[in-house]
């Protein structure tokens, strides 16, 4: 460094100096200025205020500026109309599969064990008609009578005169059967679960379900908007675990509404479920249980009061039963029962109640019917019962085909034995063996079918829906064509 | 749009405000003793939220008695109402064999189905005693009867579409059909008055919903413009496909959809149109086929056609029609199509029935004298009303009427009066409808004579002045009323 650089760095020091000592001068002398000495209103107004009062000013100035944002420019008509035109929407619909045309087999009378199909006399097992009432004597003479009082529609919901006295008659039959305080009707064994399921399950409630649940069930816990947890098919351990897991993880879980949410005898499978063990699983975790018994009541238990009689556990256990009256009860619509608050809260929050046309009268009728013939013919379900037996013995033993449902379940549930690696190649062959037992032997049987929205992903198979109705040599009939078929169809598939 | 008067808005907001805050009062009161009484839930949290059903307990209870009358008839033209009881104010009522017979202003029968009908009964019974009243199976399954497929291409035929498929209930049609039709990705752009089954529906759909302003065609065009050029949120994508889902008549306000504007704006937008005719089919049109017939609107230009058969044909379920494609893929998807139990044969039945006797089918001229009846009642009733002051929502020609009540107070006041008069109206609050705009809903039906009218007239009038609902000054009276029993001798 040499002196000349010496002397300019001294020169500018000074000179800075020089302009802080003049500024701290400025200031003293602001400070000390005789106005700033003033008392206003008794108080003594400082320098330091008078400096504060500034500062104050230029943060409120600065407030006041519009602080920086990039320039919006919103699209001009003209954008947006060639964006309109741009647009191209996908087709209202995917296109059309070759297995989208195939048309179910139509029938030419009722629905019941024996029924006509193209003409020919077939053994129906594709109708959940488990007693055999379908065309029952009294059923028909109480629907008609009903029809020629009431007419058909109820043409209005429950709260604007659809209730017709038998409605109430019908809840009330069925609470006393199923020994419950109150029950409610649905005009949809659907509509059942997905509406009274949202009426008590919210945002921010715990649900564990099942992962086998139909749809009807997976529905209404999507519209509940809980937080759902699926638990293995009919997994008790799972079970277990889940409900451990979900009470150790979430603190406030004791302040939420939590459910456990399973079908008595499932749709997707025929497995029933061990309600002893659920129960006490509920009761340790202090869960509440929702349990669908649409295939159950009029099947299981002695009385054919479904799952709690089935398992002897007191109805009062469980908080909500749904079930679908479509089915053992031979009429149309459902019912949900349990406690009176819970089905009181659903007469003015459940869509499906409130918002929909009531139950055609003589539908209530049948139901009401349906159980009295239940109640006079205890037999019934002795019939079904062994029903049950003889063809889940029969059918145990086919050649490719396994039995995935319980052997107390009125759906006996035939699976591949080994799948082919894809679920459309399984489907086809299960198909093939349902369309030739019908054109070659004369037994109506179906395979489960799945809709693109259910996200069920159990295995599907092929059902016989047995009923009190079918005589043993229909039973006779149905596993040994059963036989005859798989050892044609399934061995060239092997 | 309704403009509501600004003494009553005031006076509606106190009653609620009263209600609200003595009903807070009483629950106060009730949490006490509660936690007095010593927690029961041992452990769960309870069933039901306190502030969830707040207003059922506060508000509605106290009113119940308006609501679920049972009757003990069809649901005819007049209709025996079961009288109830109650010991515990108005908590619960008990039913008594007692009944007053009483003109039915409130079911949507507008055709007048809803009673046995010399044609359609017999054949039903038939139907009834051949099919037995259930399938006990799913459509896919076992449940397709030849009842089943007469009655779709019937239905099919009389909307005016390639194809249609039925469902054993109109709810669950709409709640069922949308996730089929559409997913995540998509969008909806539904009416701000919708019906709760399209709501739920849209919601589980999973596609983004968006609402308009109510049956206000330049409102959907801003929505879709500003949606197309958007895209999804968040990503920009461009949407897969947009669904407008109007109705044909809104049930709440009696009023008929803009369909002609919304269908060309749809269509210059891309978007497909969702048509729900719950009320409108059957009701309206000159031979009953909805309001596409009514409005001069082509089928071909709505891609998606629903309705139920609750209403005008007096039994149940719903329907979809559309392209030969979209029905043979929504039979392959749609879960009320899969699962559900299919659609009575007896019910069946009914439809095709009336479906016969609309179109003259059946041999006699009932049918048009039917859609004739319904549309002249309406019109001479809506205009009686009006002309006595009431402020009465929808449009010409539509049977269903609402007449604006508003105060809390005269709910009940407006449903018991006529009661006592013999005369059954529906009173429609909040949830149904926003809070403010309380109303009673007339639903007109072909059985009604000139007579029952002028009955209901009479009756409403005076109740109307007893309770303050004529918001308008009342038109000076013409001779027509007073001479209109003379007239028809």
């Amino acid at each position: 460094m040499d002196a000349t650089q010496i002397a300019i760095w001294n020169t500018t020091t000074e000179a800075v100096m020089n302009m802080v000592k003049s500024a701290s001068d400025w200031i003293t002398f602001a400070i000390d200025a005789p106005s700033a000495r003033t008392v206003v209103f008794g108080v003594h107004i400082g320098g330091h205020l008078f400096v504060e009062g500034l500062l104050f000013v230029v943060i409120l100035f600065l407030l006041s500026q519009k602080s920086y944002k990039p320039p919006k420019r919103p699209l001009t008509d003209k954008e947006i109309d060639e964006l309109c035109d741009e647009w191209v929407p996908e087709s209202l619909i995917p296109p059309i599969t070759e297995d989208m045309k195939c048309e179910p087999p139509v029938l030419e009378s009722a629905a019941g064990t024996h029924t006509v199909i193209n003409g020919k006399e077939v053994v129906n097992f594709a109708s959940a008609n488990y007693l055999g009432i379908i065309g029952h004597e009294k059923l028909l003479e109480s629907c008609t009578t009903s029809l020629e009082k009431y007419g058909v529609g109820s043409c209005g919901p429950r709260g604007f005169y659809g209730t017709i006295d038998v409605h109430l008659d019908c809840e009330a039959k069925i609470a006393k059967f199923l020994g419950t305080p109150d029950s409610i009707l649905y005009s949809y064994g659907l509509s059942t679960m997905f509406s009274a399921i949202p009426a008590f399950c919210k945002k921010g409630d715990i649900v564990i379900a099942d992962e086998g649940v139909n749809w009807g069930i997976q529905n209404g816990l999507f519209l509940s908007r809980s937080t759902i947890i699926y638990f293995k098919h009919n997994n008790m351990e799972s079970l277990q675990n889940t409900l451990e897991k979900v009470t150790r993880d979430n603190k406030r879980a004791k302040k939420l509404r939590r459910y456990i949410v399973v079908e008595a005898v499932y749709q997707n499978s025929g497995q029933i479920a061990p309600l002893e063990e659920i129960i006490r699983l509920k009761e340790k975790y202090l869960f509440r249980v929702l349990l669908d018994e649409s295939n159950s009541i009029g099947v299981l238990g002695s009385s054919g009061r479904g799952l709690t009689e089935h398992c002897r556990v007191p109805i009062e256990k469980i908080d909500i039963v749904m079930a679908a009256m479509g089915n053992a009860l031979a009429t149309e619509g459902g019912f949900c029962t349990g406690s009176t608050r819970v089905i009181d809260h659903q007469r003015l929050s459940s869509s499906g109640y409130v918002f929909s046309a009531s139950l055609p009268p003589y539908l209530a009728s049948a139901a009401i019917t349906a159980i009295n013939i239940l109640e006079d013919s205890p037999q019934l379900i002795t019939n079904l019962k062994k029903n049950i037996s003889i063809l889940h013995k029969g059918l145990s033993d086919i050649r490719g085909l396994e039995i995935a449902s319980d052997k107390e379940s009125p759906i006996v549930y035939l699976r591949l034995r080994k799948s082919t690696g894809s679920l459309k190649s399984d489907q086809q062959l299960l198909e093939d063996v349902v369309e030739r037992l019908l054109k070659e032997e004369n037994i109506f049987v179906t395979t489960s079918k799945r809709s693109t929205l259910d996200k069920c992903n159990l295995p599907t198979g092929i059902k016989y829906f047995v009923s009190a109705g079918h005589t043993e040599s229909d039973l006779t009939k149905a596993y040994e064509s059963m036989k005859r078929v798989a050892a044609k169809v399934l061995d060239g598939g092997d | 749009m309704i403009t509501i008067p600004y003494i009553t808005a005031l006076t509606t907001y106190f009653s609620y405000g009263l209600l609200f805050a003595f009903g807070q009062f009483r629950d106060f009161f009730r949490k006490i003793f509660d936690w007095w009484r010593g927690n029961n839930l041992q452990g769960y949290a309870p069933i039901v939220l306190g502030l969830e059903d707040f207003y059922t307990r506060r508000l509605y209870l106290r009113i119940q008695d308006c609501f679920g009358r049972p009757i003990s008839s069809p649901p005819d033209a007049w209709v025996n109402v079961v009288e109830r009881v109650s010991k515990d104010n108005n908590k619960t009522l008990k039913r008594t064999t007692n009944v007053s017979r009483c003109l039915n202003l409130g079911s949507y029968n507008y055709l007048g189905f809803a009673a046995a009908d010399e044609y359609c009964t017999p054949r039903v019974i038939d139907s009834m005693k051949k099919f037995s009243p259930s399938t006990c199976s799913t459509r896919t399954d076992g449940g397709t009867t030849t009842l089943h497929t007469e009655l779709e291409e019937c239905v099919a035929d009389f909307v005016g579409k390639p194809a249609a498929l039925v469902t054993g209930m109109g709810y669950a049609t709409n709640s069922a059909i949308l996730p089929s039709l559409i997913g995540k990705g998509g969008l909806i752009i539904s009416d701000s008055l919708n019906h709760n089954s399209i709501v739920n529906g849209a919601r589980g759909s999973g596609a983004t919903v968006r609402v308009f302003q109510h049956n206000t065609p330049s409102h959907l065009e801003s929505v879709l413009r500003e949606n197309i050029a958007e895209g999804q949120p968040r990503t920009h994508r461009p949407w897969k496909k947009i669904m407008v889902i109007v109705e044909g008549i809104y049930s709440m306000e009696g009023e008929l959809c803009k369909l002609p504007e919304i269908v060309a704006i749809c269509k210059k937008y891309k978007a497909y149109v969702y048509l729900d005719e719950a009320h409108s089919i059957g009701a309206i049109g000159k031979t009953g086929r909805g309001v596409c017939e009514l409005l001069g609107v082509d089928t071909a230009d709505v891609d998606i056609m629903m309705g139920t058969f609750t209403k005008s044909f007096g039994s149940c379920g719903g329907y979809i029609a559309g392209s030969k494609e979209v029905i043979q893929y929504l039979k392959h998807t749609c879960p009320a199509h899969l699962y559900a139990t299919s659609i009575s044969p007896p019910a069946a039945q009914q439809i095709i029935s009336a479906i016969k006797v609309i179109l003259g089918q059946d041999g006699s001229n009932r049918g048009a004298q039917k859609l004739a009846r319904i549309r002249e009642n309406s019109n001479f009733f809506r205009s009686e009303l009006q002309k006595m002051g009431f402020e009465v929502l929808g449009d010409n020609d539509s049977p269903v009427m609402p007449i604006m009540l508003y105060n809390p107070a005269k709910i009940p006041a407006f449903s018991r009066e006529c009661l006592k008069q013999n005369l059954a109206v529906v009173t429609v609050a909040f949830p149904a409808t926003p809070l403010l705009l309380a109303r009673a809903r007339i639903c007109l039906s072909a059985a009604h004579t000139r007579e029952d009218m002028i009955k209901a007239l009479k009756v409403i009038s005076s109740v109307g002045d007893m309770i303050g609902i004529k918001y308008f000054p009342a038109e000076p009276k013409k001779p027509q009323l007073e001479d209109g029993p003379v007239k028809l001798d």
